[in-house]
């Protein structure tokens, strides 16, 4: 297992099937498969593959722990840029199509509708994650300093979840889903928090070395 | 009342059978995907359309009418597969697919209230009670999404002045047909059912006002409302109930559903009105389907406000959205 997980292949292979909800649309877009309104359904595919891979990355964590596989963790920057990237596709399908570019009505609507307004601080603050996901800015920052930073995703899948709430007109099943999903796996890791030993045990414990890398929780 | 005669479409000009794909659109669909590699042709051509598949009859001998848009017709691929009919589920496409096996055979639609004769007709008797008239409407959702339908019935005067409505008779209520067993999806639907909706009595006598029963020249799809239905091409077009069972002309103003869900978005007359935006989105303009792009300018009463605006003449349309 822990070959598999450490192979440079594997993770060219996620990388990939990272890629295949982008293909599939490039696909669709050609024929004819997207439907009566292509552009609500380009902004709806990629807003949904936002969530979900802002949830992938936040199921990281739990599951090297769980599953007790910390190689893991060598997948969780990917998985978190293509978060980013999916929310870059869907902010470009609104300010193209939806917006046509118009900066007045962009304008408007970021600071009057509120589902906009959240939803767009939610992508802003996936932002500075991208820009210090590299192992060089880890180092400047420091550890722990980085790690915090890197909590802004729990706000960012906060964001996305009422941001998909507020957007519905009376159908709340599916962001009914996200919400518990987004629920389950921040519940866990307040779980974790308050559940741990206490610290000076913990420091003494020298088989948690892993917990100690560079790209802390 | 100045309509303007546009020249007479046949509805073999009018309808690109089949399955459409506008080419100039999906290559600004690839915009969205720069920096990748196009999935090829050959690749493309592997991939079959979709089907659209609902029993349909032809309908014979209409008329074209003045108030008909020499717009270009939506293809029907989309207004048949793209419907809000949450009775068969939320999303667009659910209605093309859970509306299949809805039952419309044998229906009855109740004209009822405040009128000297109400009475029931059956479907059969709708569809002979006028000449069937071709109108080619714009027809604009609260959702800022637009399309051209070409739909068949007559104006709705002429069923109501049948049963004729008395002096009391200030506002028309309507019901949808409502059936759990045969819209198992209804749960989620969000609002509560059956759909009401209304109108106050002059705008339902107004001649744009469609009892509508066909469309493309063929019976409606049951997903677009059928059997029978109204088209208000001036209001968005949640205004314009489908599958109607009941009638009832009424004093008071009736409760509408969308205004019973959410008052604070919808309200009672929902006219098409670029200047009043909705609280979660602009009004002031809209993507003709199946287009990308959200930049058709929205026209105040749908472009009818030659026809419509005298009947709101002195009402704050601010207040009265």
């Amino acid at each position: 297992m822990n070959s598999i997980l450490t192979s440079k292949w594997t993770k060219a292979l996620v990388f990939l099937i990272c890629l295949v909800p982008l293909g599939v649309l490039i696909w669709e877009a050609f024929n004819g498969g997207l439907g009566s309104n292509p552009t609500q359904f380009l902004e709806h595919a990629t807003g949904d593959w936002t969530l979900r891979f802002v949830a992938i990355t936040l199921a990281v964590t739990p599951l090297r722990k769980l599953l007790r596989q910390p190689q893991l963790i060598r997948f969780r920057r990917m998985l978190g840029l293509f978060a980013f990237f999916y929310g870059c596709c869907h902010l470009s399908v609104y300010l193209t199509f939806d917006q046509v570019f118009d900066l007045h009505g962009i304008y408007a609507d970021v600071l009057k509708r509120r589902y906009i307004t959240v939803g767009f601080t939610g992508f802003v603050l996936m932002i500075p994650l991208a820009l210090t996901s590299t192992a060089g800015w880890i180092r400047r920052i420091g550890g722990k300093r980085w790690s915090m930073l890197h909590r802004l995703i729990y706000l960012t899948a906060v964001a996305g979840v009422i941001h998909f709430w507020w957007l519905v007109k009376s159908d709340i099943h599916l962001p009914v889903e996200y919400a518990t999903v987004m629920a389950i796996l921040l519940g866990w890791r307040v779980y974790e928090h308050y559940s741990k030993p206490a610290r000076p045990a913990r420091a003494a414990t020298p088989a948690r070395k892993e917990q100690t890398s560079v790209v802390p929780d | 009342m100045l309509v303007k005669r546009s020249p007479d479409l046949k509805y073999s000009d009018v309808t690109p059978r089949g399955i459409y794909l506008n080419r100039r659109n999906f290559l600004y669909g690839l915009g969205l995907a720069s920096g990748l590699a196009l999935a090829g042709k050959g690749l493309a051509d592997l991939v079959s359309p979709p089907v659209r598949a609902y029993a349909s009859t032809k309908l014979q001998g209409m008329s074209g009418s003045p108030f008909s848009t020499t717009e270009k017709i939506t293809p029907e691929q989309v207004v048949t597969t793209y419907n809000n009919y949450y009775e068969f589920g939320t999303d667009k496409g659910d209605p093309a697919k859970n509306a299949q096996k809805f039952v419309t055979s044998p229906w009855m639609v109740s004209v009822e209230g405040e009128c000297a004769k109400p009475r029931k007709f059956s479907m059969d008797e709708i569809l002979k009670l006028a000449p069937l008239e071709e109108r080619i409407y714009r027809h604009r959702c609260v959702e800022a999404w637009s399309i051209v339908v070409p739909w068949v019935g007559y104006s709705f005067s002429t069923i109501a002045k049948l049963v004729e409505p008395n002096s009391n008779a200030h506002y028309v209520a309507f019901e949808s047909y409502f059936d759990k067993k045969q819209m198992p999806l209804w749960g989620r639907a969000g609002i509560d059912l059956p759909y009401v909706e209304g109108l106050r009595i002059d705008e339902a006598m107004h001649p744009l006002t469609l009892l509508g029963v066909g469309m493309y020249g063929e019976t409606l799809p049951n997903q677009d409302g059928a059997p029978v239905r109204m088209v208000i091409p001036w209001k968005y077009g949640f205004k314009s109930v489908k599958s109607i069972v009941k009638i009832k002309f009424v004093k008071d103003q009736p409760p509408t559903t969308w205004n019973i869900t959410n008052a604070h978005e919808y309200g009672f007359y929902s006219n098409v009105n670029p200047k009043v935006d909705h609280p979660r989105w602009s009004q002031a303009k809209e993507v003709r389907l199946p287009g990308f792009f959200k930049n058709t300018p929205t026209q105040m009463f749908n472009g009818y406000a030659d026809q419509v605006a005298s009947l709101y003449n002195g009402m704050d349309l601010k207040k009265n959205y």
